[in-house]
């Protein structure tokens, strides 16, 4: 076990844990930070999106021992405060696009990340951003419509 | 009366609740409510409780329990929008909690077969109705007048003389009256929630990421758990090195649990094809994951058993699973024979097919293939359990607590009434979490290891430990006469390891000579229900088949369906038909006139309707191909699922069968060799993505009188065949076997 300083959601929490523990696991199991959901735990469905730097990553595939000082963000500090949500949150709430919910966590996390760097992307831009996440509810056409919503707030 | 009080909020409440608090008003769902006496001094002051379903705060806030486990169909919103509407509530004051497991008090706490909204309905509606009675009633009393003359709106009472009182101010007078006898339920066209669109109630715990799922269940104490399965069906535990992984940081012990006791008579869901499996309890996932990968196993060939098996009606049958390690080849070459020359038992026959294929004109047959599905919900499979001597708590995402139940009290030696369940939200079921053998291994984890324990599945568990859709071969003939006229239908069903048996679905009825033949072929594989258990691919059979017969017979395929339908209803054949030929013809007719199908020209459209879990589908799909692939322009949707509840929330959940339906046949796919799964994780084993997604689904419902009738279901059937159909007026080609992928590529080469 080694102890990690981890910048999470603008706070320094101070974990002990094995060095090639998966981010993941420190959120859900060290931390009980349980919106980080896990899928497949292989990058393939991104469950786990988190973003390091306000850059999408798959939490499943990033040992504790590689984020150094990074900002890690996650679904539970998306929001702006406890009073306002994040738009790709309001536009996940106006176009109702849960189902069951498992993977939406991780769905907003790309969305945002997508906007943060593109912040009016077309059809085309959504798909090839956001086709790492699986949903299996199916609420694709949902998503696209939500992230075209929150890229106009 | 006894009411109880939740000072700690929300989760008290439940937790009081589901420990059999003895609350003494008793609101069975599936007969009339139950009076009891009651005693005003002992109200509490928060929450008051007007029956099993509603509880109305002196704020106002009112209450819903949802007695179904909810795993995205929507009924956290449905549910409450039922009771509410009876109630005359304000929206705005309703909130919805997942109500405790409770057999005295709620009827099937089973979410599964499309049912949970059309079975509920009478009852919803009746608490609703009563709890406003009641309402009335308290005010009535407190103004000295005649009940009848209350007039309730938007969680307001009122009497003409000029009197108003909140729910919120009557409600702990209300809660201590005896429940009527009789209440009015609403006129539809009086309804002001039920068929309008609100906005899912739970929207922003999701979106905020909160604790919802069996997977986040946190518990004091509580220990982590894996399970090491065989790589193989045929396999078992030979032996295994727990030494070396009981060295392991964060590793408390390794050890075998054995499903199930020999003299156990397994019910519908006691499936596991794995009957014996290597527990690790540790503290933390990571080292769990660990330590599996470490565990040194040999595996040896399982001989051949046998068990006692009672089905969902509790009949009993002895069910031997046979020895061997079996390839999909294999399976897939035994179908084949089967539906050509193999030994079938017949289910129907009408009139004497064999003579109207001797005397056909032309015979039309063609044989579909699919092959084993993973459920792949996007949560694995994962519960807790708290073993005590005297008693034990399981929480965790399943379909039914009543599945398992009796099982998990076999298996620990408890009395069943001495385990409780709770249901959390689930991510994801598709009938996966019909079988929850994982909770009975949690319990036995549990009571070895004398602590809490959360057991959780990695995806590959989840992926290779069975419980698939079964795979299947039909084939599928027609005769007609010279003038083109369908004079003969015969299908042969076969699949590993059950065959789809619908011998009275649609055509029957509408053809004069007709055979279903149908057979199994054994396995030791496990299979389950998996979203429209059969018809998810019978559908595909026979919708493609009617689009190869109508071209044939150089008929329009909507055309020809309804004339078939026209002669089910004028003329029928034979009283088993399971189907209302004039709702089939109504989604057939709405979807041609959405899609604008009669103008339809160069487009590549294709159409598949069906009817299962007592609603009726018609998807139109309209595709082009792009290097190989289908892009799915759009997909009109019709649907007769009687009285619709939430419209929004019903669109969703059709847009979100459709896709379903896009992915299991263009992607999904689960093979063996040597009974190993070929694929064991989402890298290979391939989902329906969203560039991979239609790009529209547009959602019409039929209006008419019915009540409520599945949902969850019906949209995904007609997918694939729609699919097939379109791609073959864009390819020329015919898609007859699933994954479309395989052909797809084939194509491109």
């Amino acid at each position: 076990m080694t102890t990690y300083s981890l910048n999470i959601n603008n706070q320094n929490i101070v974990v002990d844990v094995d060095p090639d523990t998966p981010m993941l696991w420190v959120l859900r199991d060290s931390l009980d930070m349980v919106g980080t959901k896990f899928g497949c735990g292989a990058g393939a469905c991104g469950a786990c999106t988190v973003h390091i730097n306000g850059a999408a990553v798959r939490s499943c595939q990033l040992p504790v021992s590689a984020v150094g000082e990074a900002n890690i963000t996650t679904i539970e500090g998306l929001a702006y405060d406890a009073t306002k949500l994040h738009p790709v949150q309001e536009a996940w709430l106006a176009h109702d696009v849960a189902q069951c919910g498992y993977c939406q966590p991780g769905q907003m996390m790309s969305a945002a990340a997508l906007l943060s760097q593109n912040p009016n992307p077309s059809d085309a831009d959504i798909d090839a951003f956001m086709q790492g996440n699986i949903c299996r509810c199916g609420t694709y056409t949902r998503i696209r419509e939500a992230i075209k919503t929150a890229a106009k707030a | 009366m006894e009411i109880l009080k939740t000072s700690f909020g929300r989760r008290s409440f439940l937790k009081a609740s589901a420990a059999g608090g003895g609350l003494a008003l008793s609101f069975n769902l599936a007969t009339a409510p139950n009076a009891l006496a009651a005693d005003a001094k002992s109200a509490p002051s928060e929450w008051f409780e007007l029956n099993a379903v509603l509880s109305i705060q002196p704020s106002g806030a009112i209450q819903v329990r949802v007695q179904n486990p909810e795993f995205g169909q929507g009924l956290m919103t449905t549910f409450p929008m039922i009771a509410a509407e009876e109630l005359e509530a304000n929206w705005e004051d309703v909130t919805s909690v997942t109500a405790p497991y409770d057999q005295s008090r709620y009827k099937m706490q089973l979410s599964g077969g499309s049912w949970s909204t059309s079975m509920n309905y009478p009852g919803l509606r009746m608490a609703g109705a009563t709890a406003l009675h009641m309402l009335k009633t308290a005010a009535a009393n407190a103004w000295n007048v005649p009940v009848e003359d209350v007039n309730a709106a938007n969680s307001v009472l009122s009497h003409s003389g000029g009197k108003t009182a909140t729910y919120g101010e009557m409600a702990a007078a209300a809660a201590i009256l005896p429940v009527p006898e009789k209440v009015a339920l609403k006129d539809k066209k009086d309804f002001s929630i039920i068929g309008t669109s609100r906005k899912n109630l739970t929207g922003s715990q999701v979106v905020k990421g909160d604790s919802l799922f069996g997977i986040d269940v946190r518990e004091k104490d509580m220990l982590r758990a894996v399970v090491v399965h065989a790589p193989a069906f045929g396999l078992t535990v030979d032996s295994f090195d727990a030494e070396s992984v009981k060295r392991m940081p964060g590793i408390h012990d390794v050890f075998t649990i054995k499903m199930y006791p020999d003299d156990l008579v397994r019910g519908f869901s006691d499936v596991a094809a794995f009957r014996e499996v290597i527990a690790i309890v540790g503290d933390h996932t990571w080292q769990l994951m660990k330590a599996k990968k470490a565990l040194k196993v040999n595996w040896k060939v399982e001989d051949s058993y046998s068990f006692t098996s009672s089905d969902f009606f509790g009949n009993q049958n002895k069910v031997t699973v046979p020895k061997g390690l079996e390839d999909t080849a294999t399976h897939n070459a035994i179908m084949a024979a089967m539906v050509e020359t193999g030994e079938m038992e017949t289910k129907r026959k009408d009139g004497d097919p064999m003579a109207a294929f001797a005397n056909a004109a032309k015979v039309v047959e063609h044989t579909y293939h699919a092959p084993f599905l993973a459920h792949n919900t996007l949560e694995p499979m994962n519960f807790y359990a708290d073993v005590k001597e005297d008693s034990a708590m399981l929480i965790g995402p399943h379909q039914g607590p009543m599945l398992i139940h009796n099982t998990v009290a076999a298996h620990i030696g408890l009395p069943a009434e001495k385990i409780d369940f709770k249901m959390t939200r689930m991510g994801g079921g598709f009938g996966r979490r019909l079988y929850p053998h994982w909770a009975t291994e949690v319990s036995l984890i549990s009571q070895r290891v004398k602590r809490p324990v959360h057991l959780i599945y990695t995806r590959e568990d989840d992926m290779t430990v069975g419980v698939y859709r079964p795979s299947y071969t039909i084939k599928m003939r027609a005769a007609l006469d010279a003038n083109n006229k369908i004079i003969g239908y015969h299908v042969r069903s076969a699949g590993t390891p059950e065959a789809c048996s619908f011998p009275n679905r649609f055509p029957a009825g509408a053809i004069d000579n007709y055979l279903w033949e149908e057979s199994p072929n054994v396995s030791n594989i496990t299979v389950g229900a998996f979203r429209a258990p059969n018809s998810n691919f019978m559908a595909s059979a026979e919708q493609s088949f009617l689009d190869e017969l109508a071209e044939a017979m150089g008929a329009d395929p909507i055309q020809m369906r309804l004339d078939l339908l026209k002669r089910a209803q004028e003329n029928p054949v034979g009283t088993d038909n399971d189907y209302d030929a004039v709702r089939y013809a109504s989604v057939l007719e709405l979807a041609r006139d959405k899609s604008d199908w009669n103008n339809r020209g160069d487009k590549n459209m294709g159409v598949a309707a069906y009817f299962c879990h007592n609603s009726y589908c018609c998807n139109i799909v309209d595709i082009d191909m792009k290097n190989g692939l289908p892009v799915i322009n759009s997909v009109t949707s019709a649907l007769d699922c009687g009285q619709v509840v939430n419209y929004e929330g019903a669109i969703n959940m059709a847009q979100g069968g459709i896709v379903d339906g896009v992915g299991i046949s263009m992607f999904g796919e689960m093979t063996f060799v040597e009974g190993q799964p070929q694929h064991k994780n989402l890298d290979t084993y391939r989902m329906v993505r969203i560039n991979e997604s239609p790009r529209a689904i547009d959602v019409h419902f039929v209006k008419n009188e019915h009540g409520p009738t599945g949902l969850g279901e019906p949209p995904m059937p007609p997918t694939p065949p729609a699919l097939a159909n379109a791609m073959y007026k864009a390819t020329g080609h015919r898609f007859r076997n699933q994954p479309f992928i395989t052909d797809l590529e084939t194509l491109k080469s």
